[in-house]
């Protein structure tokens, strides 16, 4: 199989889209505030529910549930393992870094150091196509973290 | 008009080579890979004959239609007019019971604007047929393609009238025995397509349209997967309207049809008004003129429609008839060749029942897009999603297929280079 395939459905991304850290949804524990957001692709059907707790300032749990191809599923999880206790401003700059990438067209080097497992869905952003499905749950998780925050 | 013919035998892989000749596109590499087009369902391509005639038409005749009395504008409304007769002739209907529409999602919202406006009272006495309201009944399918679904339940929602539908089996056939209990006496319109989109299935017309006849119904019929493959003749299916679209049918985008019955046509209420659809206009109000000119309001799609009668003399040329023998053969090809694969669902009729040359599947462990994706990196262009059938993916318990479809253009070492292809997608997702 092609290289550029593989360059796109690397063994961690179909790994991640495997083991799906974090998904199904957690009860609210009773500590901070909870938000919640649901998003839809309409084009292939992928969903995802998520919600985020946010105390003091900080991102204490992630979970979700949806359903998807290997690129949603796999982001969501790599998604999951990154954010998980980092600060709000924190989670929503590296959402923003994320986006810029996907949006590069190939042209943004992904910072490892930064994003984590996220780097490894770089290869998403030369399919314009698919980069929606790879900021579904990133997209979700800005907006629980904005509802969390009212 | 000169009809033309078609040869009697059947297509063969060595004419389906020769008539790939004819399609410029289909030289392309994608990937770096030669292009396997299966995405017809979606959009057909285009022979050469129907490229030129958009070319020669803003080359040499290029002039607004029914308007202006110069030499050019005569000579393009010559040529839209006989566009129309063209198209006519290869549904089997009279010349003024087509109205080009943008596209079949245009031509279906005409006819529920029509229902709807004549609800409101527009059209008269004449619409009296074209009233409905609360008690009133719109039946539908579980298998309509969102274009004959959505409009439906919008003119239910404008008139209060009541949307009911058809079910289909776990298999995806229509339940012609529920068929008979949901059409009823307040039926008012019964819409239905065709051939699937998703399934393949071609539907019983001749059961439901005898149904709604018994009970005064209106039926509306969704060609646009069976005028393009198979031979279509609207009084012997004994229709009162039908939808189809160019683009799918080796005509350009921006082109569609409604075939609706003369005196239905004229009786109803028009959807979108202004220019070249009036008699006399004063400052309070305005009369129509007949069908078709009723329904096309503004500047038409000249060009397009011209280019659209290329595309059906291509057709007709090359036999409707071969058309469908040759893409049952590549549908059985698929059927059969999907079916030996480990973890893969075709939905849809059984192998060796009917279908046109369509197949959507469903691969377990993995999703539809990346299917997609696997196939397209090997320069195969098939369609994944929910092909704007929500229902009936979730009726079949799933939210995304993905669907080859083949057109006369399409030979059987494609299909091969397909099936050889799909069975790499587990292995390369690590499914087991």
């Amino acid at each position: 199989m092609s290289d550029d395939l593989q360059q796109l459905y690397q063994q961690i991304i179909l790994d991640h889209a495997k083991e799906r850290h974090g998904a199904g949804l957690l009860e609210h524990d009773g500590v901070g505030t909870l938000g919640e957001s649901h998003q839809l692709n309409p084009v292939c059907g992928d969903e995802i529910t998520l919600r985020a707790i946010l105390a003091d300032g900080v991102l204490t749990s992630v979970s979700w549930d949806g359903a998807g191809c290997a690129i949603s599923m796999s982001s969501a999880s790599v998604m999951t393992d990154l954010m998980q206790g980092l600060g709000r401003d924190e989670v929503m700059d590296l959402v923003d870094e994320f986006r810029t990438v996907m949006r590069s067209r190939g042209r943004v080097t992904p910072n490892e150091e930064v994003l984590g497992d996220a780097a490894a869905l770089a290869g998403v952003s030369r399919y314009p196509a698919r980069v929606k499905c790879a900021m579904l749950a990133w997209v979700a998780l800005e907006e629980a973290l904005l509802a969390a925050n009212r | 008009m000169s009809i033309p013919s078609a040869p009697h035998h059947p297509l063969t892989d060595t004419e389906v080579r020769r008539i790939r000749n004819d399609f410029p596109i289909l030289d392309t590499q994608v990937n770096s890979r030669p292009l396997i087009y299966l995405d017809t369902g979606a959009t057909s391509q285009n022979p050469i004959t129907v490229l030129e005639a958009e070319q020669e038409f803003y080359e040499q005749r290029n002039a607004a239609v029914h308007r202006g009395a110069h030499s050019l504008a005569v000579d393009a409304t010559d040529a839209f007019e006989a566009a129309r007769d063209t198209i006519a002739a290869f549904v089997g209907a009279a010349v003024d019971e087509i109205v080009w529409t943008s596209n079949a999602t245009e031509a279906i919202n005409l006819v529920a604007y029509s229902f709807s406006n004549a609800s409101a009272g527009r059209g008269g006495s004449a619409a009296a047929r074209f009233v409905i309201g609360p008690g009133d009944e719109i039946v539908v399918t579980e298998m309509e393609h969102h274009a004959n679904l959505v409009p439906w339940q919008e003119l239910a929602a404008r008139t209060g009238a009541t949307l009911r539908y058809i079910p289909v089996d776990d298999d995806g056939a229509l339940r012609l025995d529920e068929a008979a209990t949901i059409i009823d006496q307040a039926t008012a319109i019964v819409a239905f397509t065709h051939a699937s989109n998703v399934l393949g299935t071609i539907n019983p017309v001749a059961e439901l349209v005898a149904l709604a006849q018994q009970h005064g119904a209106l039926t509306v019929l969704d060609a646009c997967q069976s005028v393009p493959h198979l031979p279509v003749d609207v009084h012997a299916l004994d229709i009162d309207f039908m939808a189809f679209s160019g683009h799918k049918m080796l005509g350009p985008t921006g082109i569609g049809a409604l075939y609706g019955r003369a005196e239905l046509l004229n009786a109803m209420p028009p959807f979108l008004t202004g220019g070249s659809m009036i008699t006399t206009v004063t400052m309070e109000r305005a009369e129509y003129l007949p069908a078709p000119a009723r329904f096309e309001a503004g500047t038409q799609r000249i060009s397009q429609a011209i280019a659209l009668a290329a595309a059906a003399n291509y057709l007709t040329e090359t036999g409707m008839q071969r058309i469908q023998q040759w893409e049952e053969t590549l549908g059985k090809q698929l059927v059969d060749g999907l079916s030996q694969l480990p973890g893969i669902r075709v939905l849809g009729p059984a192998a060796g029942v009917q279908r046109i040359g369509l197949a959507a599947f469903d691969v377990d462990g993995v999703h539809a897009h990346d299917v997609g994706q696997y196939l397209d990196h090997q320069g195969i262009a098939v369609r994944v999603g929910h092909h704007c059938a929500q229902p009936l993916h979730r009726r079949l318990g799933l939210t995304a297929t993905t669907r080859a479809s083949t057109y006369l253009y399409n030979t059987s070492d494609e299909v091969d280079a397909f099936l050889a292809a799909v069975a790499g997608v587990r292995p390369f997702f690590g499914v087991k």
